[in-house]
């Protein structure tokens, strides 16, 4: 398929800043916590574009090899992310990242 | 014998330093062991010390005999600074040894009996305990007086001229807490001082003056340019002698600054005898006639010298036939006879001058010691009848005393012997010394010989007076009835002394003139005078009928006690003036004591106090300071250095204060802040 | 406009109100399932890109295992909604300024660059297929990937040891 890679590559920018702008506007730590993955998951988007554009060349491959390492530390993280979640959830009875805020100066 | 071949050689000379050191280091033993060692061993140092400078003394004049142009013998460099050398050496010459001779003597013989009066003395003042301190300053004395007379610059003559009138305010002083209103002896100290003082500031410019002229004050340099050039510096010598005049006249109490020396008589009666009498005063004249040379050049101050003397002589002895204490007859006698000195030099007669120097300070300090046994003797009695009636007695006024003779016969027999030695009756030593000056003047001045020869018929008048009222007639009061001789230590002084004055005058008889011969070795155009048969003859007559006046006033008809005096009726005022001394210390207080205390207290209270201390330095001075300080304090301190402390804490708390709103606590917020310098960082990349 | 073009832009079109509408969504599990959807779009396009293999493992991995984790918690913590705005007064409307600031950036470099702009080459089938993802993952990259084995299992006893229930002291 001959996409121009500078679409895909528009698309993901696209998709991270609105990423970015997920995890500012919103309160609810779960949500901003989907946001960051849909940043990595756009940045994913441009790494499997820049593989395609490199093919057939040998090293194209790495990128799909970095998008996997990607996917798995994305799922680590989730797991002890969300898990952090529900332990300030047990302190604060609320997920607002905003009653998170005893250091205020 | 090996004395005669060291005298030949002339090795004695070397012993000269001895008689200053002698009595330095009596002294300096005295005030070491002094007060623990007793008072005998007190005296007998003090009288040791002055007996062995009597002996150096001798040997210097046996040294002088083979080598009579003298030596001159360095001890030191005193002062070495540009062209002014001030060595100290010791000119052993005839006349500084003439000198020498007779101060050792006569202090040898007045230590010896103060041994035995300042025993008496300290107990009837109450404090045994300063025995020693009087032989410390007797001692000091001597050496003062030994260094002026030995020495051969004018600085150092000064250095022991001032030496002794330092002594003689320390023994005037002595009994300092007693006299009346309890500082009476300070105060009387404290006047010798001054008016000494006065005559200093004379010897000073006199300095100055030669040093000025001359380049240097040795002696034979100074008399060795006046030969030289002296014609033809006659303005600088007179004008440098006038104010050498004017030390003499503060030490040798002549007109007008004579007025120390009667009040010095609240010193102890030893003190009167040797520094009052025989060497302190006679300072003065060995000075002029030490300067013989410039003298000699500058005959206008020669002249005034002569005249001072003479008036001098006459105006005290005129006080002298007023006087009730004993010991004031005694020192206005010895202004007199200085007067006498002090008009032989003057009119050239320096041997005559000198004479009568050496004589009188024998008869004189016999009169004075002698009048110190009296005095003790009336003591004595006084004591022995316990004080009856409670009223102040007064042991030296002659109107309490009175038939002493048959009490106190060897006091008796010098006094009379010391009293015609003064009068000027030969064959005493006194009559050839004073005959000597009134022959010269009656050759150089008849004016001076005029006055002179009153003096001396005051002379005779006033010493008769005296004996007939202390020795003759009745005892006045129940001291003087009860009156004892004294011990012999006080008493066998008194013998020697009357030796010395009856055969004094082979020193300088008419047609020997061992003296003058002497003399003439170190002083020039001396010559030697003859016997003017008709001076001697008027003076022996004058003083017989003087002697003849008094018998008729005071020895025919003894005075009883409370009696007036009987001159008092014949003389009425003149009287009254002669027994105030002629008010001169009230003229002097007037003229210049009272103006001068006035300026010192305006200048103390006024200036000083007043405006210096309070108006200048509180107001002005303190005031300003003190707002100084308050302005550095509160304005610079407090407002500037604390301003800028607080202001940078203050500027700290407000930057943070304002800082603060960034720490909002907030996550999102702190993510933004990512985001910006996220984008920040992408646009120096992708712009920059 | 072939038929890739269209294809594409459509598929742009759908994750990007799916991203949109994950961020606007006030219940949190519409959010969820919002993301799911754009997951899935990018899935596609991986399939376009040649990237098959990725594809099914961002949709098993992601879309199936992350996704449904996300639905548990927010199940656990049951929170789907929210308050509206915030204590922030300026933090939304800077965040959506600054935010399209970046990809207005992105956008810039990513249009202009060389390499992107020409057309791809033609490739085989096994392109991106697991065999040949595999055969690079086991040999060239073995270390890293038997570090992310050990990477997954620490995260699994970390999730649990946070969430763990405190013991009470003494019991």
């Amino acid at each position: 398929m001959n996409i121009p890679p500078a679409y895909v590559l528009t698309l993901s920018g696209i998709l991270f800043a609105l990423g970015v702008i997920g995890v500012l506007i919103r309160r609810n730590a779960i949500v901003i916590f989907m946001s960051i993955e849909l940043m990595l998951n756009s940045a994913n988007l441009a790494l499997i574009s820049f593989a395609r554009t490199l093919a057939p060349a040998q090293e194209a491959f790495r990128g799909h090899v970095f998008v996997f390492f990607v996917i798995a530390v994305a799922a680590a993280e989730v797991a002890v992310g969300l898990a952090l979640i529900v332990a300030i959830f047990r302190s604060k009875e609320s997920i607002d990242v905003d009653e998170v805020s005893s250091l205020r100066g | 014998m090996v004395l005669l071949e060291v005298v030949q050689g002339g090795g004695l000379f070397a012993y000269a330093p001895l008689i200053i050191a002698l009595p330095i280091l009596g002294l300096i033993t005295n005030i070491i062991f002094g007060r623990r060692l007793g008072e005998r061993f007190a005296g007998i140092v003090a009288s040791g010390a002055v007996a062995l400078a009597f002996v150096i003394a001798i040997l210097q004049f046996l040294a002088l005999q083979v080598h009579p142009e003298g030596v001159t013998i360095p001890i030191a460099e005193w002062i070495s600074v540009g062209s002014l050398s001030i060595p100290w050496s010791i000119k052993v010459d005839t006349l500084s040894t003439t000198m020498m001779l007779m101060v050792t003597c006569v202090s040898m013989l007045i230590h010896i009996y103060a041994i035995g009066y300042m025993h008496e003395d300290v107990r009837f003042q109450g404090d045994p305990g300063r025995y020693a301190r009087f032989f410390i300053f007797f001692n000091l004395f001597v050496a003062a007086m030994m260094v002026l007379v030995s020495a051969d610059n004018y600085l150092m003559m000064f250095v022991g001229w001032e030496g002794v009138g330092l002594c003689s305010y320390l023994l005037i002083g002595f009994w300092y807490e007693k006299g009346e209103d309890g500082i009476g002896n300070a105060v009387a100290g404290k006047k010798a001082f001054i008016t000494n003082r006065i005559g200093d500031f004379g010897f000073l410019i006199a300095m100055f003056l030669i040093f000025g002229a001359v380049g240097s004050l040795q002696f034979d340099q100074v008399f060795h340019w006046v030969h030289e050039q002296g014609l033809a510096n006659v303005g600088v010598i007179s004008v440098a002698t006038l104010f050498l005049l004017l030390g003499a006249t503060g030490k040798s109490a002549q007109l007008p600054l004579f007025v120390w020396l009667p009040d010095a008589m609240a010193g102890p009666t030893p003190v009167s005898a040797l520094i009052h009498a025989a060497t302190m005063v006679t300072a003065g004249i060995y000075m002029i006639a030490r300067s013989a040379p410039l003298f000699d050049v500058a005959q206008s101050t020669a002249n005034l010298v002569a005249w001072v003397g003479a008036v001098t002589a006459l105006f005290a002895a005129t006080i002298a036939v007023g006087q009730f204490d004993i010991k004031r007859v005694l020192a206005y006698s010895t202004i007199s006879q200085l007067g006498f000195m002090m008009a032989a030099v003057g009119i050239g007669a320096y041997v005559a001058g000198m004479f009568h120097l050496v004589a009188h300070a024998f008869f004189k300090a016999l009169l004075f010691l002698s009048a110190g046994s009296v005095i003790q003797g009336v003591e004595h009695g006084h004591h022995h009848i316990e004080h009856g009636d409670g009223k102040p007695f007064e042991p030296q006024d002659m109107r309490n005393m009175g038939g002493l003779r048959s009490r106190m016969k060897v006091t008796y027999w010098v006094y009379l012997i010391g009293a015609l030695a003064l009068a000027g009756l030969p064959p005493l030593a006194g009559f050839f010394s004073k005959d000597e000056i009134l022959a010269d003047a009656n050759m150089e001045n008849m004016g001076v010989y005029i006055l002179l020869a009153a003096a001396a018929f005051l002379t005779a008048f006033y010493m008769g007076r005296q004996i007939l009222m202390v020795f003759f007639g009745k005892a006045r009061s129940e001291a003087a009835a009860h009156a004892t001789e004294n011990p012999p230590v006080m008493t066998i002084p008194l013998i020697a002394l009357a030796g010395l004055a009856i055969f004094g005058g082979v020193l300088n008889l008419p047609g020997v003139h061992k003296l003058t011969d002497w003399l003439a070795r170190t002083i020039e155009h001396v010559h030697a005078t003859e016997f003017n048969v008709l001076v001697a003859g008027l003076s022996v007559l004058f003083a017989l009928i003087a002697i003849g006046f008094s018998w008729q006033l005071y020895g025919r008809k003894t005075m009883k006690e409370g009696d007036p005096d009987p001159l008092r009726k014949i003389l009425g005022p003149i009287f009254v003036g002669m027994e105030n001394k002629w008010w001169v210390d009230e003229l002097y207080d007037f003229l210049f004591i009272r103006p001068y205390v006035a300026i010192s207290w305006f200048l103390a209270d006024v200036v000083d106090w007043r405006f210096w201390h309070d108006w200048f330095h509180d107001s002005v001075l303190g005031s300003a300071y003190r707002n100084g300080s308050r302005w550095l304090a509160q304005v610079f301190d407090l407002g500037i250095i604390d301003g800028i402390g607080n202001g940078l804490g203050n500027i700290t708390d407000w930057g943070s204060q304002r800082l603060r709103v960034l720490q909002t606590g907030y996550v999102r917020n702190y993510a933004l802040a990512v985001l910006v310098g996220g984008l920040l960082v992408l646009s120096y990349f992708i712009f920059g | 406009m072939t038929i890739d073009l269209i294809l594409f832009v459509g598929l742009a079109l759908i994750s990007i109100m799916a991203a949109i509408a994950m961020i606007v969504s006030r219940n949190a599990v519409y959010s969820v399932l919002f993301l799911v959807l754009n997951f899935l779009t990018v899935a596609t396009l991986y399939l376009l890109l040649n990237a098959a293999f990725i594809a099914i493992v961002q949709i098993t991995v992601y879309a199936g295992a992350i996704m449904v984790l996300f639905l548990f918690v927010i199940m656990l913590l049951g929170t789907e909604r929210e308050s509206i705005g915030g204590r922030i007064r300026w933090q939304i409307p800077l965040a959506i300024v600054l935010g399209l600031a970046l990809a207005g950036e992105l956008a810039f470099v990513l249009l202009r660059n060389d390499i992107a702009q020409g057309s791809l080459a033609d490739l085989s089938v096994e392109f991106g297929s697991p065999a040949s993802i595999g055969r690079v993952l086991f040999s060239e990259y073995l270390v890293p990937f038997e570090v992310t084995s050990i990477l997954l299992l620490v995260a699994m006893i970390g999730a649990i040891v946070i969430t763990q229930k405190q013991r009470r002291e003494g019991k």
